[in-house]
């Protein structure tokens, strides 16, 4: 019964994989795709479920070492299960509302979320590379889902001609690793003794592929432009669940296979996660579309995330366990509010100059904006404050103080352009135009309603999730 | 030794394929340079494979050229959509999107 047992090992990702199927075949036979979005949500629900389950379970390897299980690697498919769910939910009514309802984009979005599922599970790097290229090749026909508008498929261009380019690094460094060490396991890798050339460019090529999937400046370019093309609750799962699912797999990566040669690649992200937080937050200041702006905003909170990685302690894993949660939460909640205002028709709501007023006619969807943007600011009580203040503690433990100066500068100019969005809503009303917005549907509004709950939950009650992922530490380490 | 031609081989041919990627402007050839790069990668694996003996490197070939395919198909598609679309497939005349 030893292979039954290793199958509940990776139950997520078999849930998932099987719910892509069964919601693929549904919607060939079935007229109406509300059947295929509610097994979709189901299934979904259930895989969430079942991974902050295995939270609590044990960890270890199986299928041979290709798997790891447990711990961080859990925490990864919560993550990315919370994103799925979130996103899956909302795309319904904004899909329908918009009038381009395409009932496949359940099935893609299952089959992106099974990659990342084997990706954060990875304890191998042919399994890295097979998760990272079924989450990507799934992500660009997302991206071009509405294949008869002009800008969703030049978004799906750039995506995949950047995204087949940066294959081509990892794919290298991932073939250079194998050379120097005689092996594709994460462990073999870190057992390495003659460190050459060959290894130190397999190192580099991998650093350059993993900076391209997280968007790191200056491998950032084709994020904007993707987040802005692509439908909008669309740009919630690739902003969240893609993003938290690569951060974990370069966790699992650095400290599982380069764990000795930690000083030198620390040194390189700390360059990296000043270029990113810097240039990131300077181009959001100068924004007039929404979704652009917060595609450069999750370019900064990028550049956070590298400041833990440039700590490189178990602490700083843990905190950014931490924030890649909080910034899932609060992504999926902004991007879903301004994918309600895109249902209303006549003028573009993407431009923040069409915002003006719009808060008071529709209090409860200005309010939740507000929540999700003062959590990105990282103001208190919110889950994004928690994170922030983390992974800049976790730096500072490690003597990384300049580091951490210009990280709180940049969020500091970074209410700059969070809150204009706000000044939009509420202070200008006179300058609007005369629009009447559409009510919200029931389980928009709900599911909405939850993520702003579970942010200010996890920012005034962060305890017993921090103290989870701190237990996780020596797994990861 | 005889892997360093190949591994040099294998470096050249990567090159070429980024050098193409970066200065083309139609699509389908940046495509291509796309895919000599993730061949030029098979080559280096195969050749270390023969070097370590050890077979694991050429299964990761296999799956490399599935994902090729793969990629292949999703992105030929994306370029006809684009076509349609543009009735051009030159990257310097897509740009609704910028800055």
């Amino acid at each position: 019964m030893e292979s039954a047992n290793e199958l509940l090992t990776i139950l997520p990702v078999i849930i998932i994989g099987t719910a892509g199927l069964l919601v693929m075949m549904v919607d060939a036979f079935t007229e109406n795709s509300r059947t295929a979005y509610w097994i979709t949500v189901l299934f979904s629900a259930i895989g969430l479920a079942v991974s902050v389950n295995s939270l609590f379970g044990p960890t270890g390897t199986s299928f041979y070492n290709m798997i790891a299980y447990g711990g961080t690697a859990a925490f990864g498919a919560v993550l990315v299960m919370t994103g799925t769910l979130f996103s899956v939910m909302l795309t319904r009514e904004y899909l329908e509302k918009t009038g381009r309802h395409i009932a496949e984009v359940y099935s893609m979005m299952l089959f992106a979320t099974f990659g990342m599922l084997v990706l954060v599970q990875s304890n191998n790097l042919v399994t890295l590379f097979l998760g990272i290229e079924t989450m990507s090749i799934s992500l660009y026909v997302l991206a071009g889902l509405v294949k008869d508008e002009k800008k969703g498929v030049e978004a799906a261009l750039k995506y995949f001609l950047l995204g087949a380019f940066s294959t081509g690094f990892l794919l290298y460094g991932i073939a250079l690793l194998y050379g120097a060490s005689g092996s594709t396991f994460l462990v073999d890798i870190a057992a390495t003794d003659e460190k050459g050339l060959i290894y130190w460019a397999g190192v580099a090529l991998l650093l350059v592929g993993f900076f391209f999937k997280v968007s790191a400046v200056p491998f950032h370019m084709w994020t904007p432009d993707v987040y802005q093309g692509a439908p909008t609750t669309i740009t919630a799962f690739m902003a969240t669940a893609s993003k938290a699912a690569g951060f974990v797999a370069f966790i699992l990566v650095l400290s599982r296979a380069l764990p000795d040669v930690r000083a030198e690649w620390s040194d390189v992200i700390w360059l990296f996660a000043i270029f990113t937080m810097v240039i990131g937050n300077i181009l959001a200041l100068v924004q007039d579309n929404v979704k652009r702006m917060l595609a450069y905003s999750s370019i900064a909170h990028a550049g956070y995330v590298l400041i833990g990685f440039a700590a490189a302690t178990g602490a700083a894993y843990s905190a950014i366990l931490f924030y890649l949660f909080a910034y899932t939460l609060m992504n999926v909640g902004a991007f879903g509010i301004v994918a309600y205002y895109e249902w209303n028709k006549g003028l573009d709501f993407t431009e923040i100059k069409n915002y003006a007023g719009l808060g008071y006619q529709q209090p409860l969807m200005g309010v939740l904006m507000s929540v999700f943007l003062f959590s990105m600011v990282g103001i208190p009580p919110f889950a994004g404050f928690i994170g922030k203040y983390r992974v800049f503690a976790a730096a500072i433990d490690e003597g990384l103080i300049s580091l951490v100066i210009v990280g709180v500068l940049a969020s500091a100019a970074s209410v700059y352009y969070y809150i204009r969005v706000l000044v939009y809503l509420y202070m200008k009303e006179d300058e609007g135009a005369q629009v009447t917005l559409v009510k919200p549907g029931m389980l928009y509004s709900v599911t909405l309603v939850i993520l702003a709950v579970l942010t200010l939950y996890f920012g005034i009650n962060p305890g017993s999730l921090t103290d989870l992922l701190l237990s996780f530490k020596d797994a990861a380490y | 030794m005889e892997l360093y031609w190949f591994l040099g081989l294998s470096a050249v041919l990567f090159t070429i394929g980024v050098i193409g990627v970066l200065t083309r402007k139609n699509a389908i050839v940046i495509f291509m340079s796309a895919e000599l790069m993730l061949n030029s990668v098979n080559l280096s694996l195969v050749s270390f494979s023969a070097q370590l003996g050890d077979v694991h490197g050429q299964i990761l070939v296999f799956f490399a050229l599935c994902v090729a395919a793969a990629e292949a198909a999703v992105g030929l598609a994306i370029i006809i959509a684009i076509y349609r679309n543009n009735l051009t497939v030159d990257v310097s005349k897509i740009h609704l999107l910028r800055w």
